[in-house]
């Protein structure tokens, strides 16, 4: 008997892997942050007050005008920051990106079979820098050097005493920075700010620069994004990636938005996947009034389907401040209750992906971690047409109308969600047969 | 003759939910509103039943159920339902001199965020599109009108507007931020259908203004200060805890939504808090 029900749990489990992958379709191709130009990355990992804040962008200039200058909730320890590498966020960032799939068409003869069978800055001394701060009301809380990064935490009595010591030291702060800062001093919050040590930089040996990490204990759940936006070309992009123990994150000052998902698209768009997905991106923008965040995938981190990348090792979310998991280079269990099945880590990943300017996104982004664990992810399906020989009415029937119907819909699809132009988007699919509009009453009688 | 104001709620509410459902894709299943709906009445004729109260009435259950639907989220039909419960069960369960102290609705979504990590509200989802505040607004003012206790809406709009636009002027931060904090569907529901209830707040006009000044600074100090979202919503959890000694130092005239008949008054253990004096409505 017990025989048995292990067998049936196997066959079971055969069944299910082989009707989810079917269900999810092959993957092709993905639609990840690259695509979008001048864009940042965040990894937030957070549960209770803990957080653990992966910042990077796409400074394409010379690192020597390299600077960033971050608010900071909490005074920060050398131990609190830390740099690690971007090949942490690519992962991220691809195992979480809009996803295309395909499905090939069956034989339309055997289907019919099977039917009928189933219904179923210039360096200067530490003291003479101290002192010019100190006149000016700036107090340099701590000076580290991580990694390729010199980094100061500051803090201030007034913000034009902050602002001309940051210029005077080579920072660029945009006019119009004062009231931004001010407003951040007088909630408290410190200013983290970071310029590449060059010679550090060659001693390391790294050519692009590495994104950096801050952990902090703070009630705010929240990312400053109004300093970036002070005389910005343009609006920017931004990528959030949230992993949290509950489930889904969303904003509590912006709609969170989710992203038209399971479109069966024209086939061609296979080879076009990343100009769809940014033209898609760029009319859903404009359909919320440029106000809404948007959400491209929530997930259980153990698994994906179909997966664009591989789920994130335990030792890669531990580096992105996971910490409430087992250590992985730790054993957690004696030898002999060796766990066979892979242990569910509770982290749930989110990706926000928002684009916002002065205008739509006049405050900060604030977030709460929601109890929602369902599963979401940006995939698109294309649908090859069944290729091969035919011979039966239902092939007949697939080729001028099932086909046909199916692929005007697929066009109109595409032309609905990106604002491409409909005849446009014809052209490029030779060979498709317009499909024959039957009136009603011709099917009616008979005769 | 004089419409009763619920019912002008009720199709308000019941409005914003086909409204939420269909254009703002509130990602509330048609399930849950069953759910909470039918939990709802069934919890108001079984506590009709054992309080031998003369007669079931099905109006404050639905405006409180249409409530919990349009705020409360969740993945579980249970918890919905025992929101439900917990805010019609409340009416009848914790009173004081003959007054339910907690507004229903209010009182089930916070106990639920509190207790459960599966159920939280979604302030956020109903953006700004100036549109909808302002359909939001008017439609909520017919009803305060309707129920003369439009006093209390207005006071907690004024001084949360003080408090919002003060805080913004301190920090130096330009007016967009105070007006996009403001501009707050979630914050409009809450300001013409939940604190406007006129059974759980204070009865004389003083008291109500005092009482809004209240809930409008611990909702600042929740929200500002220790950064918790649905700042609102505890604060009127909390301050109607202050509900009856308000009465009692600022006594008023008790309000009822219908007028009893002269010769057979009610019991005084109704869900609805009828009056035994003059009815003012």
């Amino acid at each position: 008997m017990k025989k048995h029900a292990l067998l049936f749990s196997l066959i079971t489990l055969l069944f299910l892997s082989q009707g989810s992958h079917s269900f999810c379709g092959f993957y092709v191709a993905k639609a990840d942050s690259k695509l979008f130009n001048q864009s940042s990355r965040v990894v937030m990992t957070r549960d209770g007050d803990r957080t653990v804040l992966t910042m990077s962008n796409d400074f394409k200039g010379d690192v020597r005008d390299f600077a960033v200058v971050i608010p900071v909730p909490t005074f920060l320890e050398r131990e609190q920051i830390h740099i690690t590498n971007n090949a942490l966020l690519d992962h991220l960032d691809s195992y979480s990106a809009p996803r295309l799939v395909e499905y090939f068409d069956e034989d339309p003869c055997m289907l019919r079979i099977m039917k009928r069978g189933m219904v179923a800055t210039a360096p200067m001394e530490d003291t003479e820098i101290q002192r010019q701060a100190e006149a000016l009301g700036v107090t340099i809380e701590a000076s580290y050097t991580v990694g390729e990064y010199d980094i100061l935490i500051l803090s201030a009595k007034q913000s034009n005493g902050l602002i001309t010591w940051l210029k005077q030291n080579g920072y660029r702060i945009p006019e119009g920075a004062e009231p931004v800062v001010n407003s951040y001093l007088k909630q408290d919050m410190r200013f983290f700010v970071a310029k590449v040590n060059l010679e550090e930089q060659a001693k390391l040996g790294f050519s692009n620069l590495r994104p950096i990490q801050v952990a902090f204990e703070s009630p705010k759940f929240m990312l400053p994004i109004r300093l970036g936006m002070i005389n910005a070309e343009g609006p920017q992009e931004l990528f959030i990636y949230t992993l949290t123990r509950k489930g889904r994150v969303e904003t509590t000052n912006y709609r969170t938005v989710k992203i038209p998902t399971g479109m069966e698209l024209p086939e061609f768009i296979k080879n076009n996947f990343g100009n769809f997905y940014q033209d898609m991106f760029n009319t859903q923008v404009e359909k919320e009034n440029r106000r809404a965040v948007f959400l491209e995938y929530a997930w259980d981190m153990n698994w994906c389907d179909p997966c664009a990348a591989d789920p994130l090792s335990d030792q890669e979310l531990k580096e992105l401040g996971v910490f409430w998991i087992p250590d992985p280079m730790l054993p957690n269990d004696p030898p002999t209750t060796r766990k066979i099945m892979p242990q569910p880590k509770e982290v749930f990943i989110t990706r926000l992906h928002v684009r916002y300017d002065q205008q739509h996104f006049p405050e900060d982004l604030f977030f709460q971690e929601t109890g929602d664990r369902q599963n979401f992810q940006a995939r698109y399906v294309i649908r090859h047409p069944w290729k091969g020989e035919t011979n039966c009415p239902a092939a007949e029937e697939y080729q001028e109308k099932i086909l046909p119907r199916r692929q005007q819909e697929e066009i109109k699809t595409l032309a609905t969600l990106t604002g491409w132009d409909i005849h446009s988007i014809r052209k490029k699919i030779p060979g498709i047969k317009p499909v024959e509009e039957v009136p009603w009453w011709k099917k009616l009688w008979d005769d | 003759m004089v419409i009763d104001p619920r019912y002008y709620q009720i199709g308000i509410l019941g409005l914003l939910l086909i409204y939420g459902l269909l254009v703002l894709d509130l990602e509330i299943q048609p399930e849950q509103v069953l759910w909470i709906l039918i939990t709802a009445q069934l919890t108001q004729f079984g506590f009709t039943r054992w309080l031998q109260l003369p007669k079931f009435d099905p109006r404050s259950a639905l405006i409180s159920s249409l409530s919990l639907c349009l705020l409360l989220r969740t993945d579980s039909l249970l918890l919905a339902s025992l929101a439900a419960f917990v805010a019609i069960g409340s009416k009848f369960l914790i009173r004081w001199n003959n007054k339910h102290v907690f507004n229903p609705t209010n009182f089930a979504l916070v106990i639920l965020i509190l207790c459960f990590d599966s159920a939280w509200v979604s302030s956020g989802q109903w953006g700004r599109d100036l549109l909808l505040v302002l359909l939001v607004a008017c439609l909520g003012m017919i009803v305060i009108s309707r129920s003369r206790r439009s006093d209390i809406t207005l006071a907690f709009l004024g001084f949360y507007t003080v408090l919002i636009f003060g805080r913004g002027m301190w920090l130096g931060d330009p007016l967009t931020i105070p007006l996009h904090q403001l501009q707050n569907g979630a914050l409009l529901i809450f300001a013409f259908f939940m604190i406007s209830d006129p059974v759980t707040t204070p009865n004389s006009r003083t008291g109500r203004i005092l009482f809004a000044a209240v809930v409008s600074s611990v909702a600042g100090f929740i929200q500002f200060s220790l950064y918790e979202p649905n700042g609102v919503l505890y604060a009127l959890t909390v301050s109607c805890l202050l509900t009856p000694f308000i009465d009692h130092f600022l006594p008023g005239e008790k309000f009822a939504w219908e007028k009893p008949n002269a010769g057979n008054p009610l019991p005084d253990r109704q869900g609805e808090c009828y009056e035994k004096t003059r009815a003012t409505v």
